[in-house]
């Protein structure tokens, strides 16, 4: 075990070497310049000057290491400096990766700042949806092709293939134009100090939180449901059923724990979904998160910031991809790492 | 059991044969096909939307662009009404017409662009699977463009090469183009692998032993023996894949990325109409029902396809 999570961690490093230089590739051949939003009046020179200043004249791989010692280097160190209040080196001297479209302000300070209301609700629908999709997964799987099962299975393939922007709209038209019972923009000024705001704040996420937890669910009811119907007809149930094991506790110390064991690895891929996933869904209400940031970003074309933020999610899927490994290794100890 | 039985009922079997219907391998397909009502619901679903958005403007022939405010000015935001079907936009624009005309470009972009993803996948897959010294290569590219974040790198990269590609083709060839080479490529993943799977099982079958013992060659055993029988998870995903690109291009338009505001698809009509969604909720509600009934049942017709497709389930 030891020795694989060595190896599968130095394979990281390749991995994240290549869609760095992926993600970098992509965007310096943008035709964007952050030049062209300077005022007309300047004259042609200084504006070289200040290319020049800003490194863009550099050939590719020179931009390409600098932007690489940036990314992994300068900005840990001041992230930490950040975390602990410490000072480690001239922190005043260092380079960050700064933006083009608010010009000068570190692009990972941005990307902090929108990290809360992401993680709040996006997060929050991940939660919903486990919490319903597995019990409903689990009770259609036992009672196969009864009702209950055939009218979760139509629900969840519905909630699977009608997309978050059209949930997203119907459920404003419905609770916000007609029933007035929601806000229909999430306002993320809303500070929460006392319980009138707290009720407010549930209130403006739960339509966001609805559509992307019913999507979620969708997904994992259906994988739930057939990891247990892969696990019922297995040798072991019918051993414990012969024991005499009432049936809940041969469903659930014994088929459940078995077939939760893909459906974990799936929670843990779908993780860095909820970083990058959420786009549409706080488009729609205008939460104001990661996926708002990249495409104003995109809008703009702020370089840098799209650079950073790809990057990032990139290497969420790739640590998540890890963990759902390990965690699969610990739960299922038929897994050997050879 | 006595030998006298069976050479008997080995006659019945015999009398029985000619008057047996003939079964096919597609034949028997389509039987399981049909049983499966979902699937068959989405058929009939599908073909009327697809006959729909190809005959319809041949039928209903508005112009998607025409304002009716010319004519009337009272014509804007109009809800569903016996001169105009669907209703018309904030500009007085024929909403049927549009989603009429939206419909070919939405559907165009998801054939083609699972035509895109399949093949590569295919390719991907299947030389992986067949030649032993591609495998770790090409899985590892795999992989890599399976750690891309999707969404995000699409928009960008359609944010990037827009300009470009409308100065080169034109408005609207170059946006489909870019918009179908883009998701297909970023969409082979999931078909290479699944394709890689079954040519290792299959490569493994008696029958392609039977076939290298007596000398037959590796582009032949590829073509002849492996290839026909991957084709059923090609198919299954090809499906899948339409539904996939069809959403994908929506979320594109939704978000302002898509095609111009000139060709309305239906991701497209949505993101132009969500601000009026106070004023004339139909403007929302249609464009919205076609894609979710396209993808549901596009996915119906996979799920009755994976069934009908999978040997297992043979009787």
């Amino acid at each position: 075990m030891g020795q694989y999570l060595v190896r599968r961690l130095l394979t990281i490093i390749p991995t994240l070497i290549a869609i760095s230089f992926v993600i970098f590739a992509v965007l310096d051949l943008a035709p964007g310049d952050p030049t062209s939003a300077l005022p007309e009046t300047i004259r042609p020179e200084i504006r070289q000057q200040i290319r020049k200043a800003m490194g863009l004249d550099e050939p590719f791989p020179v931009k390409y290491g600098l932007w690489m010692r940036q990314f992994f280097v300068n900005e840990p160190l001041s992230l930490i400096e950040n975390a602990f209040d410490i000072q480690i080196g001239d922190g005043e001297k260092r380079l960050r990766v700064t933006s083009w479209g608010r010009r000068g302000v570190p692009v990972m300070d941005m990307i902090l700042e929108r990290v809360p209301q992401t993680l709040w609700v996006v997060g929050l629908a991940y939660l919903v949806a486990i919490v319903i999709a597995v019990p409903i997964g689990v009770i259609s799987a036992i009672r196969q092709y009864s009702i209950f099962d055939q009218v979760g299975t139509f629900i969840s393939l519905i909630g699977y293939s009608i997309p978050t922007f059209f949930t997203g709209l119907l459920m404003i038209l419905l609770f916000s134009v007609k029933l007035k019972w929601f806000p229909m923009i999430y306002d993320t000024n809303l500070q929460v100090v006392d319980w009138k705001s707290f009720v407010e704040q549930l209130r403006q996420s739960a339509m966001p939180v609805a559509v992307l937890g019913f999507f979620q669910a969708a997904i994992l009811a259906r994988f739930t449901r057939s990891s247990m119907l892969d696990n019922i007809p297995m040798d072991y149930v019918r051993t414990a059923t012969a024991k005499g094991f009432r049936e809940r506790y041969v469903v659930i110390r014994h088929i459940l724990r078995n077939s939760l064991i893909p459906v974990v690895t799936l929670i843990a891929l779908g993780i860095p979904a909820i970083f990058s996933g959420a786009i549409i869904t706080e488009q729609i209400f205008r939460v104001n998160g990661l996926g708002a940031l990249l495409i104003g970003a995109i809008q703009l074309n702020d370089i840098p910031l799209v650079q950073t933020l790809t990057f990032i999610f990139a290497c969420l899927i790739v640590v998540f991809n890890l963990i759902a490994d390990v965690i699969y290794g610990i739960l299922d100890p038929r897994i050997r790492y050879s | 059991m006595a030998v006298g039985t069976e050479t008997a009922s080995a006659e019945n079997l015999a009398s029985e044969l000619p008057q047996r219907q003939h079964r096919t391998l597609w034949g028997d397909v389509w039987l399981r096909f049909r049983r499966h009502n979902l699937a068959n619901v989405g058929v009939v679903v599908l073909v009327l939307l697809v006959i729909g958005v190809l005959a319809g403007p041949l039928v209903y022939t508005v112009d998607p662009e025409y304002s009716f405010i010319v004519d009337d000015i009272d014509s804007i935001n109009q809800p569903p009404s016996v001169k105009y079907p669907m209703g018309t936009d904030d500009l007085g624009r024929d909403t049927l017409a549009r989603n009429l005309f939206g419909g070919r470009i939405s559907l165009a972009v998801g054939v083609v662009a699972m035509f895109v993803s399949i093949t590569f996948g295919a390719l991907v897959g299947v030389l992986s699977g067949f030649f032993r010294r591609l495998d770790n290569p090409l899985m590892r590219f795999t992989d890599l463009m399976l750690a891309l974040p999707s969404l995000p790198l699409l928009l960008v990269i359609i944010m990037l090469f827009r300009d470009s590609l409308k100065a080169m083709l034109g408005p609207e060839l170059g946006i489909f183009l870019l918009v179908v080479i883009v998701i297909g490529i970023l969409g082979w993943m999931p078909t290479a692998r699944v394709v890689r799977g079954s040519v290792l099982s299959i490569k493994e079958k008696e029958f392609v032993e039977a076939a290298v013992s007596v000398g037959t060659r590796e582009p032949v055993i590829l073509w002849q023996h492996i290839l026909p029988n991957v084709l059923s998870p090609i198919i299954v995903s090809a499906t899948l894949g339409v539904a996939a690109a069809i959403l994908t291009e929506s979320a594109l338009s939704f978000l302002g990325l898509g095609f111009p505001s000139n060709v309305p698809t239906w991701g497209r009509l949505l993101f132009e109409n969500k601000d009026f969604i106070t004023q004339n909720p139909w403007l929302v509600i249609w464009p919205g029902m076609f894609i979710s009934l396209t993808i549901l049942s596009i996915n119906f017709i996979g799920d009755g396809l994976r069934d009908a497709l999978d040997p297992r389930q043979r009787r």
